[in-house]
């Protein structure tokens, strides 16, 4: 049996019964569709065994040499704590896992947003509104203008009249075509992946129709 | 008590987290270094929790015939084929779990998210109105890049691509870095509100 | 012809779908190549990074995506790990996300076979780990802690190319391929900002946008977004005839035919607006 073939053969088969979704919904999609989700997450479960449980718990657990690593219990026992919570009866287990994970979370994520996408965009902020030519003076000017107006209109302490909604105006106006330009990068990237498919279609399958009837090459 | 030792543990989680940004050294540095690891594990068992659910939705949708039940055991072959081929073979390429990732769940997850193409085709076709001026603004900004960034552009004006790139470097890090600094402000607090016991809604309940 | 307009506003999704399958479908079957300028883009940025670093050096390479996105991010780690195993740069591979370990495997063993690198000496596939930012920073104090094992179990001290390799410092940029929730921001946050290595790398054309914040700031060395990005790095790697080049003609029809959709949209709104405001 040539695998490569009912590789290609396999993947063209989900693909279709997939695409056939876009005449209406029916039983070839309903099935790609539960087959993938199945599949997605045996694939997970499995690379979390060998990937992580294993080297990063099991081991470190129960080294090669022999011995018994007893901090190792601790993660353990959060990881039954957190399967708890598919027995009723001792779900609140679960929160104790949920904790740790939340904790450990937002420690991280409260001093690394401040850092990373606050400060240092401030600081990116802070540039010359008065050096360079014309075009660059109206440029960087745009950008400072552009981050202090949106900041104005996400700021909702206040009423957006008078002054406030002026700048705010001025704020949604730039963010407009911050949008625009999102709107434009998804279409491209939704575009991108029907080309994708459609390559694999084109050039990876139809070539093995001939092949597999006998005919050509 | 049911919500005060998961608080506890989340305060003491957290704090250590912070602590060890700007104190990396003995001993919080190895208190940080185990957290660290440890989450790794107990994520990896929120992953098992996902899977068994799922497993449980659907033998439950199997025994009550609820809508779609015929479905369900196409979701329950698939998930346990991958698993068992995954515990017999191991991950490695050129067996069997890799011939399947590769040759179905890779095809799948590919042309699922491909189906977009044509939703985001329609919408755009019924839904984006030149309104009003802003709008409109909306409507250039994106033509002017569908149109930079594809070699047709060119082909039209030789000057669109750097205008797409001028629209990205400015007017839209602007409007990015606003949105941006927003969210941060908006992560420091709720991440302080879930260290100090605030909030608590991810614990099911604020009792 | 204001009826025309009219039923051309109401136009069947089926046939919309169908002319955007058409604009795609054949400008593939008829190999319909367009020449891909490489402009001042953030691509060329990237190019330039890697073509700098030295021969030799260590480049931490995260797959940080599934198949879902693969059309778009594929490309882009096939250009790069090309570039860089050409210029005997040491490619160790990771992955934030699952499905990345197995792309991961299957770029690394392409291209390596294609150049005639060894597996463990030119490059290694350290697998895929959960907790995102989090195991990121653990990186930061400890790469062997984190992979304690590569992929395929070998153990970490097996793997010759790395001995010199014991935390992110190690690295001399840091590459992320990234679709998503762990990726480019997890990245520029621990490994850029924590812990001072460059980052760079690629993502899909959805969250382009909002890294060339990234870009401003330097916070990123360069950023290749969506397939435009990919096609990019061909054209500037000399990748002939590459998926995202070819990917370029389709990409050019599909947007002008959207476009042409949203101006006919737009027409038959205006007109039904201007029909109402003459009846009042």
């Amino acid at each position: 049996m040539n695998w490569e073939i009912l590789g290609i053969w396999l993947g063209a088969a989900l693909t279709l019964c997939l695409y056939s979704f876009l005449y209406r919904d029916n039983p070839f999609y309903k099935f790609a569709e539960h087959l993938f989700v199945g599949m997605s997450a045996g694939y997970w479960v499995i690379y979390s065994i060998e990937n992580i449980l294993k080297p990063n718990w099991w081991q470190q657990m129960f080294p090669e040499g022999g011995g018994f690593n007893w901090i190792w219990i601790i993660p353990g026992v959060f990881g039954l704590f957190m399967l708890a919570r598919i027995i009723p009866k001792i779900s609140g287990l679960s929160r104790m896992a949920i904790g740790m994970m939340i904790g450990t979370g937002a420690g991280l994520n409260m001093v690394s947003f401040f850092q990373t996408n606050a400060m240092a965009q401030v600081k990116g902020t802070i540039i010359s509104v008065s050096s360079g030519g014309v075009w660059t003076i109206f440029s960087n000017t745009l950008l400072v203008v552009g981050v202090i107006t949106g900041l104005v209109y996400f700021f909702f302490s206040k009423a957006h009249t008078g002054i406030v909604g002026k700048t705010a105006n001025v704020g949604i106006t730039i963010l407009m075509v911050a949008f625009g330009a999102s709107f434009g990068y998804t279409i491209m990237a939704r575009i991108s992946l029907l080309i994708g498919r459609c390559q694999f279609l084109i050039f990876d399958w139809i070539p093995t129709i001939p092949r597999l009837l006998g005919i050509g090459g | 008590m049911r919500l005060i030792i998961p608080l506890a543990i989340t305060f003491v989680s957290g704090m250590i987290m912070v602590l060890h940004f700007f104190v990396p050294h003995w001993p919080i540095n190895i208190m940080g270094d185990n957290l660290q690891e440890w989450f790794m594990i107990v994520t990896a068992a929120a992953i098992f929790l996902g899977a068994l659910n799922l497993m449980h939705v659907h033998f439950r949708k199997i025994k009550l015939k609820l809508k779609n039940w015929k479905y369900s055991p196409v979701t329950i072959i698939g998930f346990m084929a991958m698993f068992v081929a995954g515990l017999i073979y191991g991950v490695t390429s050129a067996r069997p779990f890799d011939f399947m990732f590769m040759n179905m769940v890779a095809p799948m997850g590919s042309t699922m998210f491909s189906l977009l193409a044509f939703f985001v085709a329609s919408a755009a076709f019924r839904a984006f109105r030149a309104s009003n001026w802003r709008a409109t603004l909306l409507l250039t900004s994106a033509f002017i890049v569908m149109l930079g960034q594809v070699p047709i552009g060119a082909m039209i004006w030789d000057k669109i691509p750097l205008a797409k790139v001028w629209l990205m470097t400015f007017p839209n890090t602007a409007g990015q870095r606003a949105v941006m600094i927003g969210a941060a402000m908006g992560v420091v607090s709720t991440s302080l509100r879930m260290i100090f016991g605030i909030e608590r809604s991810y614990l099911g309940g604020t009792e | 012809m204001a009826s025309i307009i009219e039923k051309l506003g109401n136009t069947d999704r089926r046939i919309i779908f169908i002319l955007i399958a058409l604009s795609v479908i054949i400008p593939v079957t008829t190999h319909l190549i367009f020449p891909n300028p490489v402009g001042a883009e953030p691509s060329r940025d990237m190019y330039e990074y890697v073509d700098a670093l030295p021969e030799g050096c260590d480049v931490l390479m995260s797959f940080d995506y599934g198949p879902s996105t693969m059309p778009e991010l594929h490309p882009m780690a096939i250009a790069i790990t090309t570039h860089l195993m050409r210029k005997d740069i040491n490619v160790v591979c990771m992955a934030l996300w699952p499905e990345g370990a197995s792309l991961a495997q299957e770029v690394m063993s392409n291209v390596a076979d294609s150049l005639g690198k060894e597996q463990y000496e030119d490059g290694c596939n350290l697998g895929y780990k959960t907790g995102g930012a989090i195991m990121i920073v653990r990186l930061g104090s400890s790469m062997n802690a984190v992979f304690p094992t590569d992929r395929d179990n070998l153990p970490w001290d097996e793997i010759p190319m790395l001995e010199q390799i014991s935390d992110l410092a190690s690295f001399d940029l840091v590459i992320t391929l990234s679709a998503g929730d762990p990726g480019v921001p997890a990245w520029v946050m621990m490994a850029g900002d924590r812990f001072g290595v460059p980052v760079g790398g690629g993502c899909t054309a959805v969250s382009a946008p909002q890294f060339y914040t990234y870009l401003q700031t330097g916070q990123m060395v360069g950023l290749l977004g969506g397939l435009k990005g990919a096609a990019d790095y061909e054209t500037l790697v000399g990748i002939q005839e590459g998926p995202a080049v070819e990917g370029m003609a389709p990409q050019s029809v599909a947007h002008l035919v959207i476009m042409l959709f949203i101006i006919i949209g737009n027409v038959a709104y205006f007109s039904e607006k201007k029909k109402k405001g003459g009846r009042e």
